[in-house]
């Protein structure tokens, strides 16, 4: 028998604790994706760089991490008038 | 450029949240304190000094919003706007969370210093939730604060370590070594308190840790089931449910902000000794 069924569950504060704390561990226990991001940023940066001119200040990335899937979004601002540029490697 | 001078805000003032004891309620005080200041729309930030333990997200509620941290600031590896979590109840209260992974030597003096700066023209307030201990952790959290908010349990090995920190806070900090500066504006801010157990005599009363500590007193935050509650559903007591812990942490910020507001416990009014013995205007 399930220990839960013993007592009513009801949308108490601390069963909502124990998701917030399955959902944080699952992540941080799969592994440092925070630790990655340094990284895939620069490579972002470097990728959208050769076809256009942004500035390294000029990206965002925000995540949202979920029981089921995460999101990350990347806003990356560049000036309306920008024109390709030709390949660099910086 | 004159006319200019009036819009601009005055440089922000950092205040460390600091006890020396651990788990005495700094990570509670610091998003309780930093949401209080947000509701009373001045521009806030609370920073997690606490270098490998992060826990401000979780009491803040944006443990799932975690891209980059100070520590990666102070490295080079993002730029602070990137690192800053906006709140999404208040927007005018911001975390910057620590690292999760690293250890306190990846924070420098020059490295804090520098996002400190950067920060104090942006906001009004900057919160430092201090580690526990008075290490160097818990020395580069308090370093270059304006002023100190000592969490202090009314037990004897708190007071205790306030009295270091407090030691600490007049010889160890920018303020303290710079020729002719204020010294840093430290307040006791009495936390856990239980009315009850005071009134056995098992608890030392207000009076007592202020007479051994001899430094004025912020607030007095009760002990209080809303606490544990709100850290449950990542809210800041003060943004939860009405309770007597929000009301407190609402009037110390009052008393923060230099207003004047009497001493009260578990939400009724005491005025009489509290009042006349530590009110500011007395
Ligand atoms: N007024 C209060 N009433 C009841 N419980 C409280 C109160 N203040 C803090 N607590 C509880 O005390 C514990 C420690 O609080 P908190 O994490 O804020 O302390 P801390 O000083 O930041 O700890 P650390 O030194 O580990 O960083 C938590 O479980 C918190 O819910
Ligand atoms: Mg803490």
């Amino acid at each position: 028998m399930r220990l839960g069924s013993l007592w009513p569950r009801k949308a108490s504060t601390a069963q909502t604790a124990k998701e917030r704390l399955q959902i944080l561990l699952a992540h941080e226990r799969a592994g440092r994706v925070a630790d990655n991001l340094p990284a895939l940023q620069r490579d972002i940066i470097e990728v959208i760089g050769r076809h256009l001119k942004i500035d390294s200040e000029a990206i965002d990335i925000r995540m949202e991490q979920g029981r089921d899937y995460s999101s990350l979004e990347i806003n990356i601002e560049f000036p309306a008038a920008s024109e390709p540029k030709a390949p660099s490697r910086r | 450029m004159t006319a200019e001078l009036k819009k601009e805000r005055p440089m922000g003032r950092i205040v460390t949240i600091t006890s020396g004891k651990g788990g005495v309620g700094k990570t509670t005080s610091s998003a309780a304190i930093g949401a209080a200041l947000a509701k009373r729309g001045l521009k806030t930030v609370v920073i997690d000094f606490d270098v490998g333990l992060r826990n401000l997200d979780m009491i803040m509620g944006c443990e799932r919003r975690v891209v980059f941290d100070f520590i990666n600031v102070i490295q080079g590896d993002a730029k602070l706007k990137q690192a800053l979590i906006r709140d999404k109840r208040l927007d005018t209260l911001y975390v910057l969370p620590t690292s999760q992974t690293r250890d306190k030597d990846s924070l420098t003096l020059e490295g804090v210093e520098a996002v400190l700066e950067e920060l104090r023209g942006e906001f009004d307030y900057i919160l430092c939730d201090s580690p526990a201990g008075i290490e160097r952790g818990a020395q580069l959290a308090m370093h270059f604060a304006d002023e100190a908010v000592v969490v202090t349990n009314p037990e004897v090995s708190s007071v205790r370590d306030s009295d270091r920190v407090l030691g600490l806070l007049n010889s160890r900090t920018k303020r303290a070594e710079t020729e002719g500066a204020e010294p840093v504006k430290a307040q006791v801010l009495l936390t856990r308190y239980d009315a009850a157990r005071v009134g056995k005599g098992e608890m030392m009363t207000v009076e007592d840790v202020l007479e051994i500590l001899a430094v004025p007193l912020l607030g007095i935050v009760p002990e209080s089931q809303a606490v544990l509650k709100a850290s449950n559903v990542g809210m800041p007591v003060v943004l939860d449910a009405p309770s007597a812990a929000g009301a407190a942490y609402e009037d110390a910020v009052s008393r923060l902000l230099g207003e004047e507001v009497e001493m009260r416990l578990a939400g009724e009014r005491r005025p009489g000794i509290f009042q006349r013995l530590f009110g500011r205007g007395a």
